[in-house]
């Protein structure tokens, strides 16, 4: 099967982009290098080509009883024009994806997905919506094939956003201008008069902006932010620093933290799992989840000694003991910002609290590691 | 374009032997490192250790992977390169000279001939 390409692809090419399968997609895995571009975004601000994320819009006068059903936050929390992260989880608990929801009207929902769960997404929430009564009045529209996005991230986003969008916004948040825009906030926005939805979120740990828009659209904006950037440092960036930005910041990755077997309890977002809220697909098992001292914990940490870099599935050991290993690592990588191997692991052990030490099995031997509190890479530290 | 220096022998697998007297030096190559990106991390053979042509002998890291370096040639193993151990971002600034590997006294003094030259190599990550 051929791979999928996002309207950005020849601007990739252009760019020299080192180009990967991701999941089907045809991606930028790096343009200038991983390290240089990850300590661009956390110094300055990069540009990522999200495009290959879906999009699906849910309307109607049961469109929040219905997402509320469906996922895990409290969606009845939402204003116009703010959104939330949150979990879609199966009966078990265990996860069909991590999403972003935007309320972009009064009764005008986005969800965005991971790009490789877009047909399971839709599989999902149309069989939920066919059984429910919640799903009378709601309409589902799957926009993914026409909305492509990009990701302003880095502290000098404001600066560039602000010099590409001066007007107030036309819907969703209202301001006078993008830069009023709250952390989790989404209002639609003219760029040299293309209209965009420019969400204040991202994946990085950094300020910055998430910008959505026609698929016809998305070359001007990408173009008029690396022009206008330029001034600002900016870089095109690629999914490489992506994982590592967000790895630092201890955030899941969808098919690493998340699956459908290990559940939003189990991954360390409990925090967007909403137990006071209605009813909704799989709180029962999750409620259990929280309350057991016995179940499986997502920790992180940082390697203690020199030692190759942890990589998924590397086994993971109490330290200095001969036991049977207590997990292993989901996601792993050197971070650019603290040089040193960092990583999440998922482990049956409660008692592992930050500063407790353990070991990570790489290619046989032994290297120490340390539980730290997320994130990993603290600005404010260094 | 890949800098292919002329007085090196090559492996399919990209790593260059370079002979001078009893010693074979041995790293990666411009287009290696290049393919391999940003080298965070390099594991050296111990030295004494013989290894056999093509056998795997060394590891090194990127950000996104590891790669196994095998033995172009066969031959123990009697030094390694320690400052590339500490600062493996050599193996990309300096992938001929600072980023060598190790050095091994080859077993066999015909298994160098059947390495590529540096005309085949070329042709070879040109295809």
């Amino acid at each position: 099967m051929s791979l999928k390409r996002t309207p950005l692809f020849a601007a990739h090419q252009k760019l020299g982009a080192r180009l990967i399968d991701f999941g089907g997609w045809e991606m930028p895995v790096q343009y200038s290098g991983i390290v240089d571009e990850h300590l661009c975004v956390r110094k300055a601000a990069g540009i990522f080509d999200i495009s290959h994320m879906g999009e699906v819009e849910i309307t109607g006068a049961s469109a929040l009883e219905f997402l509320n059903e469906l996922l895990t936050n409290d969606a009845a929390k939402l204003a116009i024009g703010q959104g939330q992260y949150t979990l879609m989880c199966n009966e078990a608990g265990g996860t069909i994806d991590d999403l972003y929801l935007y309320r972009l009207a009064a009764d005008r929902y986005l969800l965005i997905i991971n790009a490789s769960r877009i047909d399971e997404d839709l599989r999902w929430i149309r069989q939920q919506h066919g059984k429910r009564s919640s799903g009378k009045q709601a309409t589902i529209s799957d926009r993914s094939a026409n909305l492509a996005a990009v990701a302003l991230q880095g502290p000098n986003s404001d600066a560039v956003i602000a010099a590409v969008s001066t007007e107030a916004s036309i819907d969703g948040a209202e301001c006078k201008t993008v830069t009023e825009l709250a952390k989790n906030q989404i209002g639609k926005f003219a760029i040299d008069g293309t209209k965009a939805w420019i969400g204040r979120t991202g994946y990085t740990g950094e300020d910055g902006f998430e910008i959505i828009t026609e698929n016809e659209s998305i070359e001007l904006i990408w173009n008029k932010l690396l022009t206008t950037g330029h001034a600002s440092c900016l870089q095109p960036c690629g999914l490489g620093a992506r994982d590592t930005l967000r790895t630092e910041m201890g955030y899941p990755l969808y098919g690493h933290e998340l699956t459908e077997t290990i559940s939003p309890i189990e991954a360390g977002v409990g925090f967007f799992v909403a137990f006071d809220k209605p009813a909704f697909i799989g709180r029962e098992k999750l409620f259990a989840q929280k309350q057991d001292r016995t179940g499986r914990r997502t920790v992180a940490f940082t390697m203690s000694e020199k030692s190759p870099p942890p990589r998924p599935h590397y086994v993971v050991f109490r330290a200095n003991s001969n036991d049977a290993p207590i997990g292993e690592v989901t996601s792993g990588t050197q971070s650019p910002s603290l040089n040193c191997g960092i990583g999440l692991a998922l482990v049956s052990a409660h008692d592992l609290k930050p500063g407790a030490s353990i070991c990570i099995e790489i290619r046989g031997r032994r290297f120490a590691a340390a539980i730290v509190k997320k994130p990993i890479y603290r600005k404010s530290t260094h | 374009m890949s800098n292919v220096p002329s007085d090196l022998k090559y492996a399919k697998s990209h790593e260059w032997v370079r002979l001078e007297g009893e010693l074979a030096t041995v790293g990666i190559s411009d287009h290696a490192q290049h393919e391999l990106t940003d080298v965070v991390f390099v594991e050296l053979p111990e030295v004494g250790r013989k290894v056999a042509a093509g056998e795997a002998c060394a590891v090194v890291e990127s950000v996104k992977t590891a790669s196994d370096i095998y033995a172009p040639i066969s031959g123990e193993i009697v030094e390694v390169n320690a400052s590339v151990v500490n600062d493996p971002g050599l193996v990309n600034q300096q992938p001929y000279s600072g980023g060598w590997f190790f050095k091994l006294r080859p077993s066999d003094a015909n298994e160098a001939s059947a390495l590529l030259d540096p005309a085949a190599y070329d042709a070879q990550i040109a295809g």
